[in-house]
């Protein structure tokens, strides 16, 4: 019958089927739902209420308010830090360089280089970056002792230290600046030629052109993708596990150690801590959204 | 222009340095394992370890695992979405962007808390175990998969596809894994190579889950040796260089927004 049907009239065919296999259509959904919800969905839910339940497993705002002590503070405090300072000092860098293959004119082969390396680099991190950095810039490290042999210098004992804020934040940079120059070259390479040649001939000097026509246009964009630069850097775990051993406080460490073995003495605190992280990462990711979407109206 | 020329090339410069020093450093700091001559020896001694080819074998594993599943999930929803159920992009697009909200140290923990007691005590058996960490090794690679599937099923004419083979009698099981996986390729290729690069060198969910991964095995050995690290550092680069390459080569012609982006550990 249905082969009948088919033949004569093979406009309907789409119609029938449309209706017919709907419920297919709500079966082949069901897997990434099921999962969605049973990984995802779940056991942020499990973290969400374990933040107000005390040990008793009744309601409370204490592992929330307990946020305030000063050890968590300055936590969440170190991280937005090195968040703050790779995000810019990363999202600079990318910007320049990105900059210099699109409108600064440089040879095509080169932009070509950059983009592929920085695609592998901002993939590389976690432990082996940790150990790229320590054989370089380490207290034996490539560099370090080719500082000391030919130059004299020994940059440990000009304070500088890997194992530290700064060599931890030199370390993200390198995962950090590389994403920045993925996501910003599409929005350089949006800058209409015309925009330049209408301001200039009513007089504009290349200053007045960016400051006036293309920063307006890229500020979205460039906030947008720091934005994810810091949330990039805040999440990140095992860089920092690998450099430090656990030595900076950083909010991901302090929940790794309180999964180990509760030193936090209060499971409920160490939910309320891995909330306070998703709420950071939610508003950093929302902002960059938000942002981008507003970018691509200008840059069609 | 020649006065920006020369601006450019200035943070080119300062770009290459950065990118390559810690990289050419490593190299030349793993050659140095034999006092006072460059050798290979450091490679030598991590690739014999026993322990580096079984922990490199099971991450190898779990990342195919992975890949599996993740297209199994991705796949259908994406082509019922884009076909039959408009409606539901906004909510499947959203939880594709959760992993990015919750931390792989946040997930595990939930992880943890879900499933390591009655009814669902999967961390009892390393076999359970390893089920958890494939869902876990799931959820991350979801957003990277799904996108990429998503742009894959775009370029191709899925209703036209659909209704050639529907004309011709075949049932969804066969559109689906005959039809449009092939359509496909490069689309999954990509996400597949991604998944690996983000899996093989994972170190959070697998050491909470305690789990015998490469990426445990190589934070244990960064606290041991000096020489063996950097040696696999390289070796890290190069499996990563490789999955990235063989993606940009897939995806030719793309906006490089479509090159691949994956976050950090």
């Amino acid at each position: 019958m249905a082969q009948i049907a088919q033949k004569d009239a093979p406009r309907p065919v789409m119609a029938g089927l449309k209706r017919a296999n709907i419920s297919w259509a709500w079966l082949g959904v069901a897997p990434f739902f099921l999962f969605a919800f049973a990984f995802m969905i779940l056991p942020a839910l499990s973290l969400f209420t374990g933040s107000f339940v005390d040990r008793q497993g009744s309601f409370t705002l204490d592992n929330i308010i307990g946020l305030s002590q000063p050890f968590i503070l300055n936590a969440y405090w170190l991280s937005i830090k090195i968040s703050l300072v790779t995000a810019i000092a990363g999202g600079l860098l990318g910007f320049f360089l990105a900059y210099a293959v699109t409108v600064g004119g440089l040879p095509l082969p080169i932009r070509n280089v950059l983009m592929t390396f920085s695609g592998v680099a901002s993939n590389f991190a976690g432990v082996p970056l940790a150990f790229a950095f320590i054989a370089t810039l380490g207290r034996v490290g490539f560099v370090t002792v080719l500082l000391k042999s030919l130059l004299g210098i020994n940059i440990y004992d000009a304070g500088f230290n890997l194992y530290s804020f700064t060599g931890l934040s030199l370390t993200y940079m390198y995962f950090q600046f590389p994403l920045m120059v993925l996501i910003i070259t599409p929005a350089l390479d949006g800058l209409k030629r015309e925009w330049r040649e209408a301001a200039e001939n009513l007089g504009a000097s290349n200053w007045h052109y960016w400051r006036y026509v293309a920063l307006p246009i890229l500020l979205p964009s460039l906030l947008g993708t720091m934005i994810l630069l810091f949330g990039n850097s805040f999440g990140a775990y095992a860089t920092a596990f690998a450099l430090t051993g656990g030595s900076l406080n950083l909010v991901p460490i302090v929940i790794g150690a309180q999964i180990r073995g509760d030193v936090l003495n209060n499971p409920g605190l160490g939910y309320a801590l891995a909330l306070g992280m998703v709420v950071v990462m939610a508003i950093s990711i929302a902002g960059y959204t938000a942002l981008q979407r507003k970018t691509e109206r200008w840059l069609r | 222009m020649k006065k920006g020329s020369l601006w450019s090339w200035f943070w080119v410069a300062l770009g290459a340095i950065y990118l390559l020093l810690p990289l050419t450093g490593t190299f030349i700091f793993s050659l140095r394992a034999k006092k006072d001559t460059l050798s290979f020896v450091a490679y030598q001694n991590a690739f014999s370890d026993p322990k580096f080819l079984e922990s490199f074998g099971f991450s190898v594993l779990m990342a195919l695992l992975t890949i599996i599943v993740s297209l199994l999930i991705t796949v259908p929803t994406a082509y019922w979405v884009q076909l039959r159920l408009p409606r539901l992009r906004p909510v499947v697009e959203l939880l594709t962007l959760l992993p990015f909200v919750i931390p792989a140290v946040v997930l595990v923990f939930g992880l943890i808390r879900i499933y390591s007691r009655p009814p669902l005590a999967l961390t009892g058996s390393s076999f359970t175990s390893n089920i958890l960490l494939i869902a876990g090794y799931t959820v991350l690679s979801l957003p990277y998969m799904y996108r990429a599937v998503d742009n894959g099923l775009r370029t191709i004419d899925i209703r036209t596809l659909t209704e050639a083979a529907q004309s011709l009698g075949a049932g969804w099981p066969t559109i689906i894994l005959q039809v449009i996986f092939p359509n496909l390729r490069g689309a999954l290729l990509s996400g597949a190579f991604l998944t690996f690069a983000i899996v093989i060198g994972e170190l959070v969910l697998a050491a909470f889950l305690a789990r015998p991964a490469f990426g445990p095995y190589l934070a244990l050995l960064g606290q041991n040796r000096a020489y063996e690290p950097a040696a696999l550092a390289i070796v890290s680069f190069a499996l990563t260089w490789a999955c990235v390459g063989l993606i940009q080569f897939l995806g030719r012609g793309k906006t490089d927004r479509d090159r691949g982006l994956a976050g950090p550990g």
